[in-house]
């Protein structure tokens, strides 16, 4: 059983899914990528899945319930990297992934996160200018 | 004995001598005849499948599967076994007891029969394998996918599109948005007559899975008949953007990434011809 | 006529074994030379079926066997276990994405990712699920 590493990129985290995770590799990696938020403070998480060639509903979900938390966690998740014969069975399978965004590579990914964590500060400071 | 099987092979061969060298020829048949001899002595047993003839029969196929790709007809394909029984017979009768001789022709015969028939089946196998090679390239040929611009791909369908077809696309367009780093891809369905159910979901699913990737995909040149038949159907078409023309969406898609087009100020250069005036 | 021309069988009680149920599937998927989309959706379905043995099958048997049947190659996958059993088999079909109990999209997905499906369960006996995928096939 290994525990997958996750990387610290300035506010954001990143972490490469390389090998055949079994289901509690998964379910660690969702455990400590939440840890990880709330400990760095991260504004968003990158995960890429490009060398993954099975996406089943298991991983599926747990991608999806990693955003949900990420969020609450005022983070925002996404997922890059999608094989297309992956991409192609996960329709087939029926699993929308809502809620997870995607990007093509890690820097599209890298370039959402900064336009979305961008964006919201912006909000913010337009609210706070409001007041 | 060789050289007689040689000399009826290329009797029967006669025209399509240009296509095989003569000595490719001699070599096919020594290799033969030593794997037969093997595996006679060898005891023989079933030709089709038993592991005494395996030699053989990879012979055979090897020539098949050349033969068929050169194009040599079945019968000029199976010659190459069935010319040489009279050779083996020939010698048999020379040199064997006549009380002998009687059961050893027939064995020999069974067993060149089967050879032979393998050898044809072989071949068929060979050119069906060349036919479904040949349809798939027909298949990649038929479905080009253009980019437009850098990060915009366009995929021009034109003809009726079945569930296989459909397929390749849905395949070559997703790789061809990993192979570009495309984040859009514009499905052009203009020449496209008619679009069943299958079809339409076949290219919803193209979508969700381009989105999945990670790109957004825009479907254009719908014909009223085609959105009809899409309302009808009740196909869930509802979170896809659509454009009538591919001209529209491809403005669509230069604002999604960030580009728009405006005047240079320099005018395209006359013809020389008028110039020269 | 079908016949089994190759088999192999594996025991499957954890999730770590679930991983070679993924692994022996992607290895004879290539040897029968099935295309990359054909070999994901494969696997993908072998990997639900897998994981809902191990979750709620208590474990039990995986059996890969190769089929040929009037020239054409296919792939059969057999889930056997001596669980509980499924108490209603329409619910269990219908696709429920739950994050907590349930099958989600386990069968009904497997189902979809396949060219055949068969599905028997006797409650308090067991349960054997098996799916087919044929060369060439949509």
């Amino acid at each position: 059983m290994e525990r997958i590493s996750i990387l610290k990129m300035g506010r954001f985290l990143l972490v490469s899914i390389q090998v055949d995770m079994d289901d509690r590799t998964a379910m660690n990696l969702q455990d400590d990528l939440t840890e990880r938020i709330v400990k760095d403070r991260a504004k968003g998480v990158l995960i890429d899945i490009s060398s993954l060639d099975v996406v089943d509903s298991f991983i599926g979900r747990m991608l999806a319930n990693t955003a949900a938390m990420a969020r609450i966690l005022d983070a925002e998740t996404v997922v890059v990297g999608m094989q297309p014969s992956v991409a192609i069975t996960l329709v087939e399978l029926g699993l929308s992934l809502r809620g997870v965004r995607s990007a093509l590579n890690v820097e599209r990914g890298m370039e959402l996160l900064q336009s979305i964590v961008h964006d919201q500060s912006e909000r913010v400071d337009a609210h706070d200018d409001e007041e | 004995m060789l050289a007689e099987w040689i000399r009826r092979q290329e009797q029967n061969l006669a025209l399509r001598n240009h296509l095989q060298k003569s000595g490719e020829l001699e070599a096919h048949c020594r290799a033969f005849l030593r794997a037969l001899l093997t595996s006679l002595e060898a005891g023989g047993g079933d030709v089709t499948a038993g592991s005494n003839w395996t030699q053989a029969r990879e012979i055979l196929a090897d020539i098949s599967r050349n033969r068929a790709r050169q194009g040599f007809t079945p019968t000029e394909t199976a010659i190459f076994v069935f010319s040489l029984k009279q050779p083996i017979f020939d010698v048999l009768r020379r040199e064997m007891k006549p009380e002998e001789l009687g059961e050893a022709l027939s064995d020999l015969s069974v067993v060149l029969d089967e050879l032979g028939l393998f050898t044809t089946e072989t071949y068929q196998k060979g050119r069906e394998e060349i036919i479904a090679r040949q349809q798939q390239e027909l298949l990649e040929l038929s479905t080009p996918v253009v980019q437009l611009w850098r990060g915009v791909l366009a995929l021009p369908l034109i003809g009726t599109l079945d569930s296989a077809r459909t397929q390749v696309v849905m395949e070559s367009l997703l790789q061809a948005i990993v192979d570009t780093g495309s984040s859009i891809a514009i499905i052009d369905i203009t020449g496209v007559p008619v679009v069943d159910t299958l079809v339409a979901q076949h290219l919803l699913k193209t979508v969700a899975a381009a989105r999945l990737m990670g790109a957004d995909c825009i479907i254009s040149g719908i014909r009223p008949q085609i959105a009809q038949t899409i309302v009808h159907l009740g196909v869930e078409i509802n979170d896809v953007l659509t454009k009538a023309t591919l001209a529209d969406a491809f403005a669509v898609a230069l604002t999604r990434i960030g580009l728009a087009v405006k005047k240079s100020g320099v005018p395209a250069p006359v013809r020389k011809e008028a110039a020269a005036e | 006529m079908r016949t089994t021309t190759k088999s192999e069988s594996i025991p499957v009680r954890t999730s770590a074994e679930v991983v070679s149920v993924r692994h022996l599937t992607r290895k004879w998927a290539v040897e029968l030379a099935f295309t990359l989309v054909e070999q994901t959706k494969i696997v993908t379905a072998a990997s639900e079926l897998g994981r809902n043995m191990v979750d709620y099958g208590r474990g039990g048997t995986f059996t890969v066997e190769v089929l040929e049947e009037g020239g054409r190659k296919g792939l059969r996958l057999t889930f056997e276990d001596h669980g509980p059993g499924i108490a209603d088999l329409d619910a269990a079909m219908r696709d429920g994405f739950t994050t907590g109990s349930g099958m989600g999209l386990g069968l009904g997905g497997a189902k979809r990712l396949s060219n055949e499906f068969e599905l028997r369960s006797v409650p308090g006996e067991g349960t054997r699920v098996a799916i087919t995928r044929w060369k060439g096939a949509a």
